[in-house]
């Protein structure tokens, strides 16, 4: 008997994940190309959720902007605030009295847990992990929000914080509420760590998976846990402290390989350490005033000043030029995800359809930052 | 149960036999299947800190059959571009299977609609023709999601057969007979002390086979959506909904039925003991679910061929071996043994792979 070679004839095919899909967190389109199951490139495709929000900036005041940073990356809303105003105040050169920038510091890091919870419990999901993180995760973020609804009222897009202070002080509520999540949150973490940290499948799904490699991640300039999981000891809060965060003693939690697994344990350490952050703030929250004398309509010189905070997805900047008027000249945002999403097509070639969906998940992006 | 309704010298008796039990198989295994999806959804809802489903009626109880009406009278929508034919045979081709299997499975002593001397083969023959209806429904949709689904799903049940296959032949052994009536007579002590081993590799397997967490990647609803009926709607899509939720009742019936004594147990009715067993197995399939990740389709695939398939002849090996040496002695003694042979293999198994690094090495 002969033996015969059989070659199948097999071609790689396109599959668009996207714009519709659950994974996607929002409207992200990926044409993949795929080789069975193997990744061979990827093109990302965005801009479905544009809505020229830079633009828009421009035909209003400078305090008239700062509902449309919420709008930017809605699940920290607190942040987008935070660094507009500081570009404003740099800008204009406005002083801000104390205890505001005590509140705004609170505000900033409760604004990372629970942005830091959404985003560990749509990795775990994106892992399968069906649900349950991501229900407990959603649980706590819930308390933070009612936090934020004593403060400002609103729940998802607050437009709290003024050129120049915060819009009202903290209510007599707030405080015990704020004492007793503090209490009970490292518990919580320990929790979700008891479920999955040294879960067998998860070591197997994530680690080593979608590496970015320390230089690459320099390269991109990206950001925030990203870079920081790379093995980067790079935190704007320690290498450009902005507002008071000299005062404060915290870590920043690296990781080492830059894969899915360290991102994904890179955040759950930020959120300890900004649990650490909030009770030195709360210890040294000082009395007085919350908001300084600012003019309604504030006509900065001309020039130009770059505010940039560390959000919890990265290095968040508002670049605003100024030409005297009433409304910023040129309104620019450094948005940390669409730097950070530079690198998905290198870190995903040669990974398996299910890898692609965890890389995504768990560089963490809002497609309505990216998009803009 | 119908035996005894009848003179067992009536004529028509083998028909009246086969009429009765093929409704009681049919309204038992739909009416556990809604049972089953409020079940799952209230038992992880409450794992989860939600509610699930608690409007229609008490405790939501008929939150499945509202469903299931909604379901059948929705627009059945065929993709233009598909496989007519073969888009409208495949959920029957994946459900008819699964009801068939459970005419063997032994509801109490006797309550069978056949009892058939080849049980255990007939149900691995039949159970495997599911496959063919999922790969039906996931080429004729023209979707290539539902094609990727497919796909998975047949390497996974090409490869989860074997071990579960060889897992089962275990229980034969120490049985003698490839009846489920007989295999549940002879379990005095139940099979799952005698053979734990056996019992673990198929309990994994058969989860892999049915689509069940971890191993539900032919349908992940984070990767592929919905797998191979993401093109399905209305009644079609019920089917295939059904053919899975009953393909878990056939795990659960047939864990039951072969490692944990069937209807047998003290005090309450036989028919009672069954299902409070099924009920207990599904719980535990549920409880997975909620827990665990999902596995990558290659680490699924290894699983198979490295740790379970080899695993499987070991205890094939064991098991023949203890029964061909000490054919006299009580099962109980082999309780100790075998357990001690289990945890010493998967340990020293365990030892042999290097997990992370995106891969599962041996």
């Amino acid at each position: 008997m002969t033996t015969r070679e059989i070659t199948i004839q097999t071609e790689p095919f396109v599959v668009n994940i996207g714009p519709v899909h659950p994974s996607t967190h929002g409207v992200f389109r990926m044409r993949t190309i795929l080789d069975g199951e193997v990744i061979v490139n990827m093109e990302p495709v965005f801009g479905y959720l544009h809505r020229g929000i830079e633009k828009l900036a421009e035909e209003r005041t400078y305090g008239g902007c700062i509902p449309l940073t919420d709008r930017l990356d809605y699940l920290a809303s607190m942040s987008n605030n935070f660094a507009y105003c500081l570009a404003v105040e740099k800008l204009a050169g406005i002083p801000l009295p104390l205890r505001a920038e005590y509140i705004r510091v609170i505000m900033a890091e409760l604004q990372r847990i629970a942005s830091h919870l959404i985003a560990v419990g749509a990795f775990l999901n994106d892992c399968g992990a069906f649900m349950t993180p991501i229900v407990y995760m959603i649980r706590e973020r819930e308390k933070i929000l009612d936090l934020f609804d004593m403060v400002c009222g609103q729940r998802l897009t607050y437009n709290y914080m003024r050129v120049g202070g915060v819009s009202q002080d903290i209510p007599e509520e707030f405080i015990p509420a704020l004492k007793k999540f503090l209490k009970e949150m490292p518990g919580w973490i320990n929790e979700y760590d008891r479920l999955l940290k040294q879960n067998e499948i998860l070591l197997a799904r994530a680690k080593g998976v979608g590496i970015l490699p320390k230089e690459m991640a320099i390269n991109i300039s990206a950001s925030g846990p990203v870079l920081r999981a790379s093995g980067v000891e790079w935190d704007i809060r320690k290498a450009d402290p902005y507002s008071i965060y000299d005062r404060f003693e915290f870590d920043i939690p690296t990781g080492s390989a830059g894969d899915c697994y360290d991102r994904y344990r890179v955040k759950i350490e930020e959120m300890r350490q900004s649990l650490r952050i909030i009770e030195q703030a709360l210890e040294g929250l000082p009395e007085g005033e919350v908001r300084s004398e600012v003019p309604h309509l504030i006509r900065p010189p001309v020039g130009e000043a770059y505010g940039h905070i560390e959000a919890p997805r990265g290095e968040l900047g508002f670049y605003l030029v100024s030409d005297g008027s009433i409304a910023p000249y040129r309104f620019h945002v450094r948005a940390p995800t669409l730097i950070n999403l530079t690198a998905l097509n290198d870190m995903m070639k040669g990974w398996k359809v299910a890898d692609l969906i965890i890389i995504f998940g768990s560089i963490d992006i809002c497609l309505a930052e990216v998009d803009r | 149960m119908a035996m005894q309704i009848l003179p067992p010298d009536w004529p028509g008796n083998y028909w009246a036999h086969w009429g009765i039990f093929t409704v009681i198989i049919l309204v038992f295994v739909l009416l556990s299947v809604l049972a089953f999806i409020w079940f799952e959804r209230r038992a992880m809802a409450i794992m989860q800190a939600r509610l699930g489903p608690n409007r229609a009626g008490p405790f939501g109880l008929f939150q499945s059959a509202a469903d299931a009406l909604k379901v059948m009278i929705k627009e059945d929508i065929v993709p233009s571009r598909a496989d007519k034919l073969v888009h409208w045979l495949a959920p029957v081709v994946a459900f008819v299977p699964v009801m068939m299997v459970f005419a063997v499975v032994p509801f109490q002593g006797g309550a069978l609609l056949a009892d058939l001397n080849v049980g255990v083969l007939y149900i691995v023959a039949i159970s495997s023709v599911t496959v063919v209806g999922v790969f039906m429904g996931g080429w004729a949709s023209n979707n290539k999601y539902s094609l990727l689904g497919a796909m998975r799903q047949i390497a996974a049940v090409v490869s989860y057969e074997i071990p579960v296959v060889l897992s089962l032949v275990g229980v034969i052994i120490l049985t003698g007979s490839l009846s489920l009536q007989q295999i549940v007579q002879a379990q005095d002590i139940p099979f799952i002390l005698v053979q734990p081993l056996g019992f673990l590799i198929f309990f994994i397997g058969a989860l892999a086979e049915i689509n069940r967490a971890p191993f539900d990647l032919m349908e992940a609803d984070s990767e592929l959506v919905a797998g191979y009926f993401i093109e399905y709607s209305g009644m079609k899509f019920g089917l295939f909904f059904l053919a899975e939720y009953a393909e878990a009742l056939v795990v659960s019936a047939l864990v039951t039925t072969l490692f944990l004594g069937g209807w047998r147990g003290p005090l309450l009715p036989d028919w009672l003991w069954f299902l409070v067993k099924v009920g207990a197995v599904f719980f535990v399939i549920v409880w997975i679910r909620t827990t665990v990740p999902r596995v990558r389709i290659d680490q699924l695939m290894a699983l198979a061929w490295k740790f379970l398939f080899p695993l499987a002849l070991i205890n094939l090996l064991v098991t023949a071996v203890e029964i061909l040496v000490w054919p006299e002695l009580s099962l109980w003694v082999l309780v100790p043994i075998n357990f001690a042979v289990m945890i010493i293999l998967v340990l020293l198994w365990s030892k042999l792979f290097k997990l992370g690094w995106g891969r599962v090495d041996v």
